[in-house]
């Protein structure tokens, strides 16, 4: 059973494959999508996350998720040389771990409601978990520069996939190192973890740091990285074909 | 003060011509490469319009695909501007200068929004990109990206491409003004 809705500003796909699923079990999945957004939108005016920013709470206030989202992105910023950094001009932008995290605590749910061959996709990063029809997963890579094609195709389980790259809306990463200056040399950098929440805020920080990211995601052990410069060329990391699925 | 160089000026001339020799191969060699792929688009897709991009004319019209995972549509509330302000039509924008190459975009309006955005240029000039590999670790593998054809269940990536890509975009939807 596959299910799509358009939430927090992207669209969510969960589809599970095991016989047992309702479509009971995968609206508990929108639900915490929908509660995730309501702590941390940085566009409602009364969420959690606008309180914290308008210094409305203090730290003893915050709710279990904001402490566990604001930690993860201290760690995060400690882990990536400072790439990564939810503080810009003075307001606190979480939403570039918010979403990796949350697709894997919708993931862990799944797992938890005994469910184990599915995936969750939101905006593109992905969760996938077993296999369809006895094979992994087919993931494909998007062409940055033709939306209808893909110039990759990834064959996993058990991982987790995010692409990090120049939106239609804009550029909305950017080098907290040298915030004036745009990010013009990779359009897209799609990075495979052990989890999406791993591999979100890796493919986030490696492309802040621009033609030197995929080099940081070679050294993580564990991922794997294909990085897509404004040339249409592509640089992979040393173990990454090992997931492409051979025509 | 104009500093000049040290050395001597056969010395610098030499170095110049082995320099533009270099180049006028890689020039050639770019010509060769691009008109392969022009050749090979006009064989296997007569149809397209814009057949000196090889990715875009000689991939495969891996729409059918694509079109059964909805993770590649866009959300309804990703439209750029308000649907209302535009005429149907499709409307081509400037070419704009990105990087490593140009960048052209053409914009398909019906009933009013944005329903397709079509890359008719976009940078991928071999003999440029050598000077990008030159750099790369030898660990590392680099390669020009290429359509694939196979079927897939979820696609992950980027949407659309850089302030060059906004740029022409913008043009066209300037001329999709109602």
């Amino acid at each position: 059973m596959k299910q799509f809705q358009s939430l927090m500003g992207m669209p969510i796909t969960v589809e599970v494959v095991d016989p047992s699923v309702t479509g009971a079990d995968i609206e508990k999945v929108f639900a915490y999508f929908r509660t995730v957004d309501d702590t941390f939108s940085m566009y409602k005016e009364h969420s959690e996350m606008s309180k914290v920013n308008r210094g409305e709470l203090g730290e003893e206030e915050y709710s279990h998720a904001m402490k566990t989202v604001l930690a993860l992105s201290e760690q995060t910023k400690q882990e990536t040389q400072g790439y990564f950094d939810i503080q810009h001009n003075g307001t606190a932008d979480p939403s570039g771990i918010v979403k990796g995290w949350a697709i894997l605590q919708a993931a862990h749910m799944l797992k938890e409601a005994g469910f184990t061959n599915f995936y969750i996709d939101a905006g593109g990063d992905i969760q996938v978990s077993g296999k369809k029809g006895g094979n992994p997963w087919r993931i494909g890579i998007r062409n940055p520069f033709n939306r209808k094609e893909h110039v990759k195709v990834l064959a996993v389980t058990d991982k987790g996939i995010a692409t990090s790259g120049t939106a239609i809306r804009g550029q909305h990463i950017y080098d907290p190192h040298h915030p004036q200056t745009p990010l013009l040399d990779i359009v897209s950098l799609t990075v495979i973890g052990p989890n999406v929440y791993e591999a979100d805020r890796f493919a986030t920080a490696a492309f802040a740091m621009g033609k030197k990211g995929i080099y940081f995601v070679e050294q993580l052990p564990g991922f794997e990285g294909y990085m897509i410069d404004a040339s249409a060329q592509a640089t992979f990391t040393s173990g990454f074909e090992r997931y492409v699925l051979k025509a | 003060m104009l500093t000049l160089p040290s050395g001597n000026w056969s010395e610098t001339l030499d170095s110049l011509f082995v320099v533009r020799t270099f180049m006028r191969k890689k020039a050639i060699i770019s010509i060769v490469i691009i008109g392969t792929f022009v050749l090979y688009s006009l064989i296997h897709s007569h149809s397209s319009p814009a057949a000196v991009v090889p990715i875009t004319s000689a991939g495969s019209r891996s729409s059918s695909s694509s079109a059964t995972t909805p993770s590649s549509n866009e959300p309804p509330n990703a439209t750029v501007t308000p649907s209302s302000f535009y005429k149907d039509g499709s409307y081509t924008g400037s070419v704009a200068d990105a990087q490593w190459g140009v960048v052209q975009v053409k914009a398909v309006i019906q009933h009013g929004k944005i329903t397709d955005v079509q890359f008719l240029q976009y940078p991928n000039d071999r003999s440029r990109s050598i000077d990008i590999n030159s750099i790369a670790d030898p660990q590392l593998t680099s390669e020009a990206i290429q359509a694939q054809s196979a079927n897939v269940d979820i696609v992950t990536g980027a949407t659309d491409s850089s302030d060059a890509f906004i740029q022409s975009l913008t043009d066209a939807l300037s001329q999709a003004h109602a």
